[in-house]
């Protein structure tokens, strides 16, 4: 301790806080990112578990190659994974939003609408899901008659329809999505200056134009939080289809590991690239706005 | 008129509203009500809701294909633990990045928040053949380990909030009992830990929701003996007909029906429902208490 002391003040608070982060440094390096190089080194390797260790053996591209051109259901995940996504994201934005609007009026009650909307935060897993899924729970019988009626399947580009098709057969799974981002957007417009408003108001703008003009632009950090909780919580989901593959493709002795690793890598790009198209989407509007 | 517009007004926001609140829990009313089905009812297109003879009869099968008392104290097991020393790290970490200055902190702050996005898939393979290596595959400690280490489930949120925290709550008494001449370790343990109370309980209930509900990683880490009730839910038609082999001839064979799966998706939930009463109030204030928003 003496020794401390004696060094510069400074240096004794990078050892104070290296110390204080050091479980998350250690985990961090031993958890993510080691497990990270080498799951991308697996993924350019036919990796093999036997009974002496494991076989590695450098295949180059050849893992990523027979994803996309040996085997079509991967592709085809994905695409409707991404296309869940689409719908998923601003549905879920746009319908929290409104809620918060709502629920940020003077009301009484609030408190039990903000119980009921946050239920399905704590219930919902993925085991949960399937089984609501299966029985047909998740959605209205109203609703699915619109996504079954020939006439839209017809006339729709089917990018169009199976969008409207995920809309439709999942409907309160996706509000089930939204408890966190009502409860993020209400804490951000009940900290809105009253008076900026009112100021406003006296200039004479309508309240569309407060909407869009000083609440969304205010707002807009927590839309891009929102975007980003949203697409990991969906993507992380344990019944999301991507996640069954890779999982089962894990235990596939004839593919290898490194098949399964590729596969999680190009998840991985995915999502990543789903959240910086949403946040460019977002700034755009943002700076639309202004 | 005014008068007459808001009152108008103030109605379609509560008709709204409660609209939106009966689609929240419309798979919720679903469940309960199919729970207590008998056979005749679910084939009775009369009976749309309430049961004509209701039964508990699909409780007691779900319970045995559950294996519920066991499966509730592995569910139990697995989501207390890995939070409780989940929540423990995260305050020691958020209280690091919150107040020491050190070179590099902004990065490693923005890598520990980026880690946000990287699925478990990606780091599965690599640690499920660490935990494997090191025998931990089948026990608790495959999940006690890195939430010990800041790597549990959505860490990064819990270090966000006591970080957060720490940033709101005044540093002036931190400051004294320094010039008073107390370690670091003493002002976090003495003065830091008893003021973030709020966080640790709200950090600690979504941690167990998380860790409770959470399927992919558990069917991976935690083998066969160690099977939560979420897991048991999926494997449920697989266990029901091993349980009840079917049979046309028998009259006592039993077919699995929507009555008993979703008795059985209701007791998978029940104690996380209780949690919710009981914690209501922590869980729906949580984002204004600790701040997440920003000040």
């Amino acid at each position: 301790m003496i020794f401390l002391k004696k060094l510069r003040l400074s240096t004794k608070e990078t050892i104070t806080g290296l110390i204080f982060i050091s479980p998350w440094l250690i985990g961090f390096l031993t958890f993510t990112v080691y497990p990270l190089i080498q799951s991308l080194w697996f993924s350019f390797n036919n990796v093999r578990p036997t009974a002496e260790g494991l076989m590695i053996t450098f295949v180059g591209f050849d893992n990523y190659k027979n994803l996309f051109l040996g085997d079509v259901t991967f592709s085809d995940i994905l695409i409707n994974y991404s296309l869940q996504i689409i719908v998923y994201v601003p549905v879920i934005i746009v319908f929290s939003l409104f809620v918060a609007l709502l629920l940020n009026q003077k009301i009484k009650g609030q408190s039990f609408f903000r119980t009921v909307f946050f239920l399905p935060v704590i219930i919902t897993s993925g085991a949960i899901m399937k089984s609501l899924l299966e029985q047909g729970a998740t959605t209205f019988e109203g609703l699915t008659k619109i996504a079954s009626n020939p006439i839209l399947r017809e006339n729709l580009p089917p990018v169009l329809f199976s969008l409207l098709e995920f809309l439709l057969n999942s409907f309160i799974m996706i509000l089930w999505f939204s408890g966190v981002q009502i409860l993020i957007f209400l804490a951000g417009l009940q900290k809105l200056d009253k008076s900026m408003y009112e100021a406003a108001r006296i200039d004479g703008a309508s309240n569309w134009q407060l909407l869009w003009k000083l609440t969304l632009p205010i707002l807009a950090p927590l839309i891009t939080v929102n975007i980003i909780y949203t697409v990991v919580t969906v993507s992380t989901y344990s019944i999301n289809p991507v996640i069954d593959k890779i999982q089962t493709d894990m235990y596939r002795p004839e593919l290898g590991l490194g098949y399964a690793a590729a596969e999680s890598w190009i998840y991985f790009g995915v999502i990543v690239l789903i959240i910086m198209v949403m946040l460019l989407l977002n700034i755009k509007r943002k700076s639309r706005a202004y | 008129m005014n008068k007459i517009k808001r009152i108008i007004q103030t109605f379609s926001i509560y008709f709204i509203l409660i609209l939106i609140s009966f689609v929240f829990l419309y798979p919720i009313f679903y469940m309960i009500s199919y729970s207590f089905m008998g056979e005749s009812d679910l084939v009775n297109p009369l009976v749309k809701w309430i049961p004509r003879n209701p039964t508990i009869g699909n409780y007691l099968e779900a319970i045995k294909v559950l294996d519920y008392s066991k499966s509730l104290w592995v569910s139990f097991l697995t989501s207390l633990l890995p939070s409780a020393l989940q929540v423990i790290t995260a305050s020691v970490v958020g209280y690091g990045f919150s107040r020491f200055k050190f070179y590099g902190k902004n990065f490693l702050f923005a890598l520990m928040l980026l880690s946000f996005i990287v699925p478990p898939q990606v780091t599965m393979i690599p640690q499920f053949l660490m935990y494997r290596n090191l025998g931990l595959l089948g026990t608790i400690y495959s999940y006690i380990i890195p939430a010990m280490f800041s790597q549990g489930i959505r860490n990064a949120i819990f270090i966000l909030i006591f970080y957060q925290f720490f940033n709101m709550f005044p540093k002036s008494i931190e400051e004294a009992a320094k010039i008073d001449g107390a370690r670091a370790g003493t002002i976090f343990f003495k003065i830091a830990v008893p003021s973030a109370f709020p966080a640790y309980l709200i950090s600690f209930l979504f941690s167990i929701v998380w860790y409770w509900n959470e399927t992919s990683l558990a069917s991976l880490y935690l083998g066969n003996e160690l099977k939560p009730l979420t897991l048991r839910l999926l494997g449920f038609a697989d266990t029901f007909r091993r349980l009840y082999p079917f049979n046309p001839n028998s009259p006592t064979g039993k077919n699995l029906n929507e009555a008993i799966i979703m008795a059985g998706t209701l007791l998978t939930i029940l104690p996380l429902i209780l949690i919710y009463f009981i914690a209501q109030r922590w869980f729906v204030e949580s984002i204004d208490r600790v701040g997440i928003t920003g000040e």
